[in-house]
């Protein structure tokens, strides 16, 4: 495969960056803006070429004989050696979930392009400042993005992964002289950081371990030991698996080596998909614009860690306590976030909260993915939510914005019955809300099925709880959507005009997004992306997605969420007084869940009061007066000793003499009385 | 009578001392100049005298005498153009008067 | 064993120069100093030729005597008037200076005594070097040779050249 389009798929977003960073501000607002679309729209086509190749152009080199998806390496140029075996190398990386990525980023991200010709300006059509700024960002995130998923070692990944926190941080704080953006985007930035400490340490120990950075050899598949699996690689994996579960593979603290350096790495991914306890920076990170959070906080970033996991998931199967963590954390991260959903009030938070727990699902299903059941149809599942999740979340997201720019506020209490203002937005995030809510034939009623059925193989518990879940999803969802397009009559305040759909730019993502979030719960995703290359099915046609629904688990799942929004009508869809009946019910529930349970003010207490108080304050303490103070005493006696040898410097130029020619009598008459 | 390496050393030891006694006690600044130049004449000496007795087959203290020699006169010269300068802003040049550099 | 003649010539030398070193920095003329310091310079000059270095005797005589006194010279003219008397030095800072004078004879003497086996060396025989070896010596590269010595002194001197002509001229 030629290696061009690859290098310009990388290449056209750091250019539109340099370029756009650079000389953004001699161009006109508009120029710039529709330089950094066009860009976009070049590196869309690129990345739909590639993917299309992979996909379905037969080649052999994505493809063996048996129908199994391969591993290509485009390319895998040395960056940096420094010793021997510690080589850093910089590639691109062809496989199932990397050129299914290609396809979600690059969509979603000329999506918001697009979309922000029109949002990031106000109603008399005049551009935001720092517009130029914007769509430079912007490109600076793709760019960081798309190297992040074409990895082919877990050093490049960390890189970009890095680069996409820097530049969340960028956009987070876009609005830099606000300070509720300020502080949040600081916040996200530590909060990412310090789980990407743990990350750290996980691809150091690994790599250690296995003396090895590549994806490709520490996940190749071992023969033995997997009914129906055949061989895709032979690599270092029985290598690697000999090195962990030798008896005397080192241990720390109960745990073997192995399921430390995955675990930490799982921290990692925690802190990028905001998993519990680390999820504390997604809420605040809309204080970005919106089509921001629609790509970086709700279709790509925030899946890195979904990602990565998928990425290692060979090596995660080899320590089941690693899968089970991930699936407690998850189960209990989706769990959360949609009962806070169900009491916010600004509609970016209902929506981010729901990022969070769709997140976990994601999560969850790779948790609970073995390759026993069903060929692993909880990775396969994971990749095909994360598909559809990022298709119609980036679409609620934009219907958000579309709203909020309508409004001029994040707070849906001033949104009521907006549905005759705005027919486009209205559908569209009626669509958004139902693909969510897992109703047939949207796409998210395919995926989120797929993962009930392999939480339903792993263990009836976690099905349950996951099916009540997705149940709250359903309910919060309609709720934020009564609440804002029905509910009651809407009252343009004095002196504003009435609501309406947007321009063009804006509408048009809606559309295309809406499109997609109908029939992409068709696409054939077992035969495309599966954890080892196998497909699914024998053959393929449009319903065979529809045909392999396990229907026990669909209808139970289908019934569920119905009920869910029937409830949702009952309670919002006329302005009563059920929902207060109901808070008032159960008070503690909803100021705890009002209160997303505290956790902002557990991190306050552990960092303002036991961090800074009692380790900080003291160390500050002792900086300040004992090293500080040893330093003020040198200076000090400096001083002093100068004032008292100063009237040596008398001007006098003999008097210089003298002192030299003591000096030099008296070292020469030590030396003759030491050497003679 | 043989002329022994003291014989030479000792004179120009004497001539090093008057040069001490000069650049200290005289406060024209051309006659502590003068005094300068004695003191590197009597070194001068000392090295040609030493490359002599004790290395004749070598040159080295005969060369260093001879860069020695450029570089006073160098030195001289700057010298008297200082003091000329002086003499144009203080109208004399006794070294008393420059204590200006003091602390 | 010497020849009487340059045992003669010797004893001029050491007495000549010993008398007017002191002469030069005692006498209160200061255009006598400057003389006394130019018969000084000739019995250095003087020594190097008895001691074989012709070529460096004529450089002293050429340079030191020729060109430094010269200087002086001109320079004395320039800040004093003839007939100028330097003022009497009192008797505290003479002391002084022949204490510090004193002090280093007694050192530097001590130093020499010690060394007695070295200062009372005889001079060994020595072909006096011709002016093709010095000059091969100050332009070669190799071992004892000076090339790079000489080219930053012509440097230096250049350089001096150019400060004395910016420190001195009239602004």
């Amino acid at each position: 495969m030629d290696v061009t389009i690859p290098i310009l798929i990388l290449a056209i977003p750091l250019f539109m960056f340099v370029f756009l960073g650079l000389t953004g501000m001699k161009m006109s607002h508009k120029v710039a803006g529709i330089l950094g679309t066009c860009g976009m729209g070049t590196v869309l086509v690129l990345a739909y070429y590639t993917a299309f190749q992979y996909f379905f152009s037969g080649a052999d080199i994505f493809i063996n004989g048996a129908g199994e998806r391969l591993q290509y390496l485009v390319f895998d140029q040395t960056w940096l050696q420094f010793t021997e075996n510690l080589v850093i190398k910089l590639g691109f990386l062809l496989d199932p979930i990397s050129a299914m990525m290609l396809v979600v980023i690059t969509t979603i991200s000329f999506m918001v392009h697009l979309y922000s010709m029109g949002y990031m300006r106000d109603h008399h059509g005049v551009y935001e400042h720092g517009f130029q700024r914007f769509y430079a960002f912007l490109s600076l995130f793709s760019f960081s993005m798309l190297g992040l998923v074409v990895a082919p070692n877990i050093f490049q990944m960390y890189i970009f992964w890095e680069l996409v926190g820097a530049s969340s941080y960028l956009l987070i704080g876009f609005y830099y002289t606000k300070p509720s953006a300020v502080s949040a985007s600081k916040k996200a930035f530590i909060v990412t950081r310090f789980a990407d400490l743990g990350f750290l340490i996980g691809i150091l120990t690994l790599s250690w371990y296995t003396g090895t950075f590549n994806f490709t050899e520490l996940t190749s598949i071992p023969v033995e030991g997997m009914a129906g699996v055949s061989q895709v690689n032979i690599g270092t994996a029985e290598y690697v698996r000999g090195i962990f579960a030798n008896s005397a593979a080192p241990t720390f603290m109960g745990a073997s080596v192995l399921t430390w350096a995955l675990v930490l790495i799982f921290m990692g991914g925690m802190g990028k998909s905001a998993m519990m306890p680390l999820h504390i920076w997604l809420p605040d990170a809309m204080e970005g614009p919106t089509p921001v959070s629609a790509l970086i906080h709700a279709a790509t970033m925030v899946v890195a860690g979904v990602y990565l996991v998928a990425r290692l998931f060979p090596l995660y199967l080899m320590e089941e306590a690693a899968l089970d963590i991930i699936v407690v954390v998850g189960a209990v991260t989706a769990l959360y976030a949609a009962m806070v959903a169900c009491t916010q009030l600004d509609i970016k938070r209902v929506l981010a909260f729901s990022t969070i727990s769709q997140i976990a699902f994601m999560m969850v299903s790779l948790g609970v993915a073995r390759p026993e059941f069903h060929h692993g149809l909880g990775y396969m599942a994971s990749m095909f939510h994360l598909f559809t999740h990022a298709m119609f979340k980036a679409l609620l997201f934009l219907c958000a914005g579309a709203l909020i720019h309508a409004i001029g506020s994040n707070n849906y209490t001033e949104m009521h019955g907006l549905r005759k203002h705005m027919p486009i937005t209205h559908v569209a995030f009626l669509i958004g809300c139902l693909a969510i809510a897992g109703i047939i034939p949207f796409a998210g009623f395919f995926s989120k099925d797929e993962i009930l059925t392999a939480c339903f193989g792993h263990s009836i518990f976690w099905y349950i709880w996951m099916s009540a879940v997705a149940g709250l999803t359903a309910f919060y969802m309609f709720r934020l959507y009564y609440l804002i397009f029905w509910w009651k009559e809407h009252k343009t305040p004095e002196g504003h005009h009435a609501p309406h759909d947007q321009p063009w730019t804006m509408t048009l993502p809606l559309v295309i997004l809406s499109v997609v979030s109908c029939v992409a719960g068709f696409v054939p995703f077992g035969n495309l992306v599966t954890w080892n290359g196998h497909p699914m099915f024998e053959s393929v046609d449009f319903f065979t997605n529809l045909k392999a629904l396990d229907w026990s688990v669909a209808s139970i799942s289908l019934l569920v969420a119905l009920a869910a929004i029937g409830l949702a009508t009952v309670m919002y869809r006329k302005e009563n007084a059920l929902p207060s009946k109901m808070r008032n019910a159960l008070p503690a529930l909803w100021t705890w869940c009002f209160h997303r349970f505290y956790f902002d003010e557990l991190y306050m207490f552990i960092t303002h009061r036991i961090i800074f108080g009692c380790i900080s304050r003291p160390l500050a303490w002792f900086d300040r007066h004992v090293i500080d103070g040893t330093m003020d005493a040198f200076a000090t006696i400096t001083n002093k000793a100068s004032e008292v040898i100063k009237p040596l410097q008398s001007g006098q130029i003999q008097m210089y003499v003298w002192y030299y020619l003591v000096g030099a009598l008296l070292l020469g008459g030590i030396t003759a009385l030491c050497v003679i | 009578m043989e002329i022994t390496a003291i014989y030479y050393l000792v004179p120009a030891l004497v001539m090093f001392c008057c040069g001490v006694y000069g650049f200290i006690t005289r406060k024209n600044m051309i006659a502590m100049l003068i005094s300068l130049e004695l003191m590197l004449n009597a070194v001068d000496i000392n090295f040609v005298v030493f490359n002599r007795y004790l290395y004749p087959e070598q040159m080295e203290g005969m060369f260093f005498t001879l860069f020695a020699i450029a570089i006073a006169a160098a030195e001289t010269a700057l010298a008297i153009a200082i003091i000329i300068n002086i003499f144009r802003a203080a109208k004399n040049i006794d070294v008393r008067s420059l204590n200006e550099m003091k602390f | 064993m010497e020849s009487v003649g340059s045992i003669i010539l010797y004893f001029i030398v050491a007495l000549s120069m010993i008398v007017f070193s002191v002469m030069a920095v005692t006498t209160r003329k200061i255009l006598r100093a400057a003389t006394y310091l130019l018969f000084t310079l000739f019995a250095a000059a003087v020594v190097y030729f008895m001691l074989d270095y012709e070529f460096l005797g004529a450089v002293q005589i050429a340079v030191y005597a020729g060109g430094i006194v010269v200087l002086f010279v001109f320079a004395i003219l320039l800040t004093s008037k003839p007939g100028d008397n330097t003022e009497r030095l009192t008797s505290k800072s003479r002391f002084l200076g022949g204490l510090a004078a004193v002090a280093t004879l007694a050192l530097a003497g001590y130093a020499l005594v010690s060394r007695c086996s070295m200062a009372f060396a005889s001079k060994p025989v020595m072909e006096a070097p011709d002016m093709q070896s010095v000059g091969e010596a100050l332009l070669g590269s190799g071992h004892g040779e000076y090339l790079l010595p000489f080219e930053a002194v012509s440097v230096l001197l250049l350089a001096c050249i150019i400060g004395g002509v910016v420190v001195a001229r009239k602004r």
